[in-house]
């Protein structure tokens, strides 16, 4: 089947670009970078064709990576239903979003590497989706790490931009750090890395009461996912992380890196079906994270972190899904997510595009005149986002919800309630951004076809990719958890068009509204505004005493003082004794007499006594 | 067999470790570099005593040699010694040794 | 008989040995050393090594200390002012010394057996015929290396003799 090829694709479009892409013309970037990826996405469909029913998962095995003692690892690819689900996505948005990169970053610096640094980000996560043990999706985990903070600071010159990037890695390591540690513990309790073995020897063991091996594990994977998929408290580099070009917040913060913490989740679920406290902690965290980061894009006034926290809500709601049972509900949420999202960031990329860097709200208006058919596309993936009745987020929510229920009702009305807030917020960047008058100075224009044309797709998409039905696809793997409620299902459409309905108040029939109710409430509107000051909480409890601590004790403490002093220390007792050697050297003759004496007599001693005969 | 007036052979290496010694506290005590040689040449002769004396203990004339081969280094270490204190002399005009000591530093 | 050659002669090389160190004036301290050599000459010949004894008359008492004596005339030495020794020889000197010597005294009373005599006649195989067989024979080499050495040192003393006529 050779599915190494679908990575390799990228790996070598980032070879190419990156160690030629200085001196080959642009049109051969172009088609290098975009043809890897286009090429991968042709070789999933053959493989996915060929393969049949996958019933079975397909597994590849290439070589023996790691071989020492009782540890083997191999490298080994394999491809299941959920795997084909992740590599469509993966493949295929990636090759949209490539398209509209060529007209986003047109004129750009850096044009090679940024399109070396997309193909790599590709080839790792490719090798994170089609890894068969753990530590091989380690590998693609922290290369798209990687990729992520290459592409945030892309603009390097930027402080803000090699901060942000920082950022994201270093908080992606606090989350790497529980995966390692899950890693040691499995490897531990089964023996191996491979998933295989690893399901087949959780399969066996009884369902865990308390806080056992099997809780721990999910819980330290739980930590891992948080980090890589920006849920409290680690989501913190997220809305930073929009400091990169769009298209990078398009691929890898919204349809595909941020993702790979849910796929890692539902890939567990073996583990964490036995860990009934684990999935009340994902359950937990990601119902938290939703609430919490939705209630902070409704203050937001620029467009990018808008959709920045919306994306770490929605990313809520998969682990919402994942927590209660609903494994494939939450993968179907990654795909539909995947089409609304990456919409809705690459539309906001137009829109900046065409205001030539204006990001923030305050300063749009009226766009709807001058790009038709940004706007339009814009409406459906809100729509979508909005799960308005029957688009593709309609669907995968009310699957979230309803299994949500299913667990304890009050976290169906939080989550309807948050599904509101959504709306609310995605709406008011819509109704901000496209209707009224124009408040800025600029002179906004359409975007060209190549940037047009991925938004027409996706639109098409979050509209009607609510009809590929995942679950059922992902049935043979995860049962279904049981029929969905009509009830529950036309409430939370309600509810979101009751939020749909608000913003149009708010925002195009009573436009000094929000700002009467912005000083009505004051203090907490400024919180909230501030995104709750977690940033500035952070920096003080953690950041502040680590780097003061690290310059004062270990610098100038540790490696000046006693390192350095024992190192010199050295030096200078080496001296110190030399110099004291010197003395003998008199020049006297008779001194050195003396000493000889001495020596002669000391061996005399030594001879005569010591019975030498 | 020994007839009565036979001296004990301990007196006689006693004696070559006195004389040793002797020239030992000459060679460490003296200041002119002539008188510290002589010392010198006190304790080769203390040694020859011991090797003569070692030789009619073992019966065996190897002793003798041995100190016939000292007394000829003796002769020679004598002669270029000599002519080094002379060139000394000349260059530093003392002969005092604690004077010479310019391998000080 | 041999007691009493041994007594008289041995206490003749201890005075001399002692007269050297103490003296101040070089000439009197090399006519102490021929005096000591002319006393351990006779002890030689008590020891039955009578080429020995012979050969250090004539050479050690008759051509090196000769050569000592016309150095110092030479040189014109003077007797020695007194003046302070250095630290460590004023300190460790004698300490040193006695403990040397106690030492080597204490080993040949522990290894020699008192019955060992010395007594003249003992031993004869001092004569020059029996120290040259073995000379020419057994320790040929060392005898060239010698005669080689005693080259060297006449052809190092003369180079450094010479350089002072320049």
């Amino acid at each position: 089947m050779n599915l190494w090829l679908i990575p390799i694709f990228p790996l070598a479009g980032f070879l190419i670009n990156g160690l030629a892409g200085r001196r080959i013309p642009k049109a051969l970037i172009n088609t290098v970078a975009i043809g890897s990826v286009l090429l991968s996405f042709l070789w999933v469909l053959k493989v996915l064709f060929s393969a049949g029913s996958l019933d079975t998962a397909i597994g590849e095995h290439y070589f023996t990576w790691i071989q020492s003692g009782p540890i083997h690892i191999g490298c080994d690819f394999a491809v299941d239903r959920l795997t084909a689900v992740m590599l469509l996505i993966v493949t295929g948005i990636g090759s949209l979003i490539h398209i509209y990169a060529i007209g986003y970053m047109d004129g750009e610096g850096g044009y090679y590497r940024f399109f070396s640094y997309m193909n790599l980000f590709m080839f790792f996560m490719l090798t994170l989706v089609l890894a068969s043990n753990y530590l091989l999706m380690f590998v693609g985990w922290e290369g798209v790490g990687l990729c992520s903070y290459l592409l945030i600071g892309f603009y390097f010159t930027e402080n803000f931009a090699t901060t942000a990037g920082n950022k994201a890695f270093i908080v992606n390591r606090i989350g790497d750090f529980g995966f390692s540690l899950a890693m040691f513990l499995i490897f531990r309790q089964f023996g191996s890395l491979d998933f295989s073995q690893v399901f087949n020897g959780a399969a066996g063991m009884p369902k865990e009461a308390g806080y056992g091996i099997l809780t721990t594990i999910c819980l330290l994977l739980l930590v891992g996912a948080c980090g890589k998929s920006a849920q409290l408290p680690l989501y913190v580099w997220l809305p930073d992380a929009m400091a990169g070009p769009t298209p990078v917040s398009a691929l890898i913060h919204a349809a595909t890196m941020v993702t790979a913490g849910v796929y890692m989740v539902v890939r567990s679920h073996a583990l964490f079906l036995h860990a009934p406290i684990a999935m009340d902690w994902v359950a937990g965290i990601g119902l938290a994270t939703a609430f919490f980061a939705a209630t902070i894009g409704l203050t937001q006034f620029d467009i990018k972190k808008v959709f920045a926290y919306s994306t770490v809500s929605q990313l809520g709601y998969m682990f919402l899904g994942a927590g209660v049972g609903a494994f494939s509900a939450g993968i179907w949420h990654v795909m539909t997510h995947a089409f609304f999202k990456a919409l809705l960031f690459l539309g906001a990329g137009a829109v900046i595009h065409g205001l030539h860097g204006e990001q923030d709200l305050r300063k749009m208006g009226g766009l709807y005149k001058h790009m038709k058919l940004t706007a339009i596309t814009l409406l459906c993936a809100s729509f979508a986002i909005s799960g308005f009745p029957f688009t593709s987020g309609f669907f995968s929510k009310d699957a979230i919800l309803s299994a949500a229920y299913g667990r304890a009702p009050w976290i169906y009305w939080v989550g309807v309630f948050t599904a509101g807030l959504t709306a609310f917020y995605v709406f008011r960047a819509w109704f901000m951004a496209f209707t009224g008058e124009y408040r800025g100075d600029k002179h906004p224009h359409e975007s060209p076809l190549i940037m047009t044309g991925p938004l027409m797709v996706l639109a098409a998409l979050a509209l009607g990719g609510g009809f590929i039905n995942i679950p059922r696809w992902l049935e043979p793997m995860f049962p279904e958890t049981g029929g969905e409620n009509p009830v529950l299902v036309w409430t939370s459409a309600g509810v979101g068009m009751v939020g749909i309905l608000l913003a149009w108040v708010f925002y195009v029939k009573a436009p000094d509204l929000p700002g009467k109710f912005a000083n009505a409430l004051g203090g907490l509107y400024r919180l909230v505004l501030n995104k709750y000051e977690v940033d500035e909480v952070y920096d003080a409890l953690i950041v502040r005493p680590l780097v003061d601590g690290s310059r004062t004790v270990l610098w100038r403490g540790m490696d000046a003082s006693v390192i350095d002093g024992a190192v010199n220390g050295v030096g200078a007792r080496a001296k110190g004794m030399g110099a004291v050697m010197r003395l003998a050297q008199s020049g006297y003759i008779r001194s050195y007499a003396a000493w000889v004496v001495l020596g002669s007599v000391l061996l005399l001693l030594a001879v005569g006594l010591g019975g030498a005969r | 067999m020994a007839p009565s007036y036979a001296v004990p052979l301990n007196w006689y290496l006693i004696l070559s470790a006195i004389l040793f010694c002797l020239g030992i506290a000459g060679f460490l005590y003296r200041r002119n570099i002539i008188t510290v040689f002589m010392s010198i040449e006190l304790m080769l002769n203390a040694v020859n005593l011991s090797f003569i004396t070692f030789s009619y203990k073992w019966r065996a004339v190897d002793g003798n040699i041995f100190a016939f081969f000292v007394m000829v280094v003796a002769a020679a270490e004598a002669a270029v010694g000599l002519a080094i204190i002379l060139t000394v002399f000349k260059n530093r005009r003392t002969l005092e040794i604690d004077e010479i000591s310019s391998m000080k530093d | 008989m041999d007691i009493a050659l041994f007594i008289i002669f041995a206490v003749i090389a201890l005075l001399c040995g002692i007269n050297l160190v103490v003296q101040t004036h070089p000439i009197s301290s090399a006519l102490s050393l021929i005096g000591v050599m002319g006393a351990l000459a006779v002890l030689y010949l008590l020891l039955g090594a009578e080429f020995l004894a012979a050969a250090q008359m004539i050479v050690y008492a008759g051509a090196i200390m000769v050569l000592f004596i016309f150095v110092i005339m030479l040189l014109n030495a003077g007797a020695e002012r007194v003046t302070k020794t250095r630290q460590l020889v004023k300190i460790a000197g004698v300490p040193l010394i006695a403990v040397f010597l106690g030492i080597v005294a204490f080993v040949i009373q522990a290894q020699l057996p008192r019955s060992q005599l010395v007594w003249f006649g003992g031993f004869s195989g001092g004569g020059p015929r029996d120290i040259g067989i073995p000379l020419f024979t057994r320790y040929l080499l060392p005898f060239e290396v010698t005669s080689v050495l005693i080259l060297i040192a006449i052809i190092g003393a003369i180079v450094l003799g010479k350089k002072e006529m320049d």
